[in-house]
């Protein structure tokens, strides 16, 4: 606790740590709904956890289950469909990834902007989608993917092209999530970029133009840089996600037909467990999913930390 | 930003025009789809299903929205809702502002210690099941309150705000503050929340939209239709129906009730485009207002946990 002001430090050193936080108990009072918030409704469901490795039974609740171990990790592994899920997962969530660029880019390119007006105004029109909820999103894909009526098929059919059906056709499932998400949240994505571009220092602009940089030089060797820091940040962050994909997308636009790229491990969790009642395997699926989410995190934080001395903590 | 004094080379001018160029096409992209809704919902019926809207509305009518109000459903989803929202932004907000306030406060005992319990559920949680046994133990589900207290809080949310009170409060405020003799709570009443407006704006636009466009946690702990709030209404109609006319038995009619029959399924169809733009005109009207403030909100903040 070493880090008091220099002000105040000398007096303050001499305190002991209980009168302290004696003194400091209306900062506590501020925190305390917070705490109590937390504990009841993320610290209490960590402690179910243990279902995982018990056989939940509701009438013996979450402490009295009978232990199984590893049953049904087994059984998750020995699954015909576990290594499917697992799969459409990673692909859904590796081709979101490939996209991270874009925001980069377009926030680039937004700060090149010499129109302050126009700037405003690109800034606005793409916040704009962000603010759509996700059912909004997959209905308006829903009626403008429709096969007979719908906007894209009628532009398809006006080019002198075939309808297609979309969202009944398994292998455009990913496109269709990926694309509709970058469409949604580029601009959107932009906003932690522009703030810390917005505080390079001028001077070393004009340092660069006067060395006889041109614009994408300047780009690549002043903005980026300067930027790189937060998208180091961003990376770590999105890994750490690697296996959560969007539940409400994915269960939105999901049919018969696409089932076979669109059956994730958030999906399938929540119909088996919720719908299907299966507490104890669908709780052990979503402990794989967590803890794979947290060791991705770790091992890129740490990369991250030897290569750039950038990371989270 | 950029130093005006330095003349503009070709190549500079150039990639400017290409700039503004990719911009407007971005532009486009991102308002077509929006525009058409826009369009759709007040096109007739038949004309939209026919793909003859495209640049502006087609014979003029209002009757979709019409339709949208004549749903019992769409009106209590949307006073749902707006119950939610209102009430939750301000639960949200007595979570996140005094507890940001006091982790913004370095002298502060166990500081780092809070910090890291806040942080954890952030990547590591219960998932969906252990929550929802735990929330069904201590009475969440399918109750009027339960789509306000749950998923009320955003550690993320709070690492921002607490970033905004650290470089926008000087501590030489709180000095003076306390040698005036002010309290801890008076000091973060009087004199650090009047001085963070902004972020206060942005976190209360922030929770709002992540409660009036919530879906998952509706669909997890409500079940009863007298508290569906409006994003399941919409899911129920938007989502549900294939186009309407598949439903319908055609062999046994007349010409004229097939012709009847169609129209009532286009309507269903124009419907839909009425009810996107009721359901999502309220946050796209209001975040322009904040929008000035996102970008110094995020500056100081979300760069590190």
């Amino acid at each position: 606790m070493k880090h008091t002001t220099a002000v105040s430090g000398l007096q303050v050193r001499h305190k002991s740590l209980g009168r302290r936080i004696l003194d400091h108990w209306q900062i506590y009072l501020l925190l305390l709904p917070a705490v109590i918030y937390f504990i009841i409704f993320y610290y209490w469901p960590m402690a179910g956890l243990q279902i995982a490795f018990r056989d939940y039974r509701v009438s013996k609740g979450i402490w009295g289950s009978t232990w199984v171990g590893l049953k049904y990790f087994q059984k998750f592994f020995q699954h015909p469909q576990c290594w499917k899920i697992i799969r459409n997962t990673m692909v859904i969530s590796l081709y979101t990834l490939a996209t991270f660029p874009l925001s980069i880019i377009m926030a680039l390119l937004i700060n090149e902007l010499r129109g302050k007006k126009f700037q405003k105004t690109v800034q606005m029109v793409t916040y704009a989608p962000h603010f759509i909820s996700t059912v909004v999103i997959c209905s308006m894909i829903t009626l403008f993917m429709n096969q007979s009526t719908g906007l894209f098929n009628n532009i398809i059919e006006m080019a002198g092209g075939k309808r297609v059906d979309f969202l009944g056709t398994a292998r455009y499932f990913p496109h269709i999530f990926v694309w509709s998400g970058v469409w949604q949240d580029l601009g959107w994505g932009t906003i932690i970029y522009l703030a810390t571009l917005s505080s390079v220092s001028p001077e070393l602009h004009e340092a660069a133009y006067m060395d006889g940089a041109n614009r994408l030089q300047i780009i690549w060797h002043v903005n980026f840089p300067c930027i790189l820091p937060t998208v180091v940040i961003m990376l770590i962050m999105s890994c750490g996600r690697i296996l959560s994909v969007g539940f409400e997308k994915i269960y939105l636009l999901q049919n018969s037909l696409n089932l076979d790229v669109s059956q994730v491990i958030s999906t399938y969790t929540y119909e088996l467990g919720l719908l299907g009642g299966q507490y104890s395997y669908s709780t052990a699926i979503g402990l794989f999913n967590t803890v794979v989410n947290v060791v991705m995190l770790l091992i890129v934080n740490t990369i991250c930390k030897r290569l750039s001395d950038v990371s989270l903590w | 930003m950029k130093p005006t004094i330095i003349r503009r080379t070709r190549a500079d001018k150039l990639f400017d025009t290409l700039n503004v160029i990719l911009m407007a096409i971005v532009l486009v992209i991102t308002l077509y789809p929006l525009y058409f809704v826009l369009i759709a919902s007040v096109s007739d019926a038949y004309e939209v299903a026919k793909g003859n809207v495209f640049l502006w509305p087609k014979g003029f009518t209002a009757e979709s929205y019409l339709n949208v109000f004549k749903e019992n459903r769409v009106w209590l989803g949307y006073r749902n809702t707006l119950f939610y929202t209102l009430t939750g932004i301000f639960f949200s907000l007595i979570l996140t502002i005094p507890s940001a306030y006091a982790l913004s406060k370095k002298t502060l005992p166990g500081r780092r210690l809070i910090n890291v319990f806040f942080l954890i559920p952030m990547y590591f949680n219960g998932g969906l099941i252990p929550t929802y046994l735990v929330m069904k133990k201590i009475g969440m589900v399918n109750q009027w309150y339960s789509l306000i207290l749950i998923a009320a809080s955003s550690v993320y949310n709070m690492i921002v705000t607490r970033a905004y009170f650290q470089s926008n409060v000087p501590e030489e405020l709180y000095e003076s503050a306390r040698i005036d003799g002010a309290n801890e709570l008076k000091t973060f009443f009087r004199i650090a929340l009047p001085l963070v407006k902004p972020i206060l704006a942005v976190m209360t636009l922030f929770f709002a939209v992540a409660r009036w466009n919530d879906y998952f946690n509706a669909l997890i702990y409500t079940t009863k239709n007298e508290y569906l709030p409006l994003q399941m209404v919409l899911r129920s109609i938007l989502l549900n129906s294939q186009t309407a006319m598949q439903k319908v038995d055609t062999s046994a009619m007349d010409a004229d009730a097939i012709k009847n029959a169609a129209r009532l399924a286009y309507m269903a169809e124009a419907m839909k485009y009425a009810l996107i733009v009721v359901s999502s005109a309220p946050l796209l009207i209001a975040y322009p207002f904040v929008q000035k403030y996102f970008v110094t909100g995020m500056m100081v903040g979300a760069v590190k946990g």
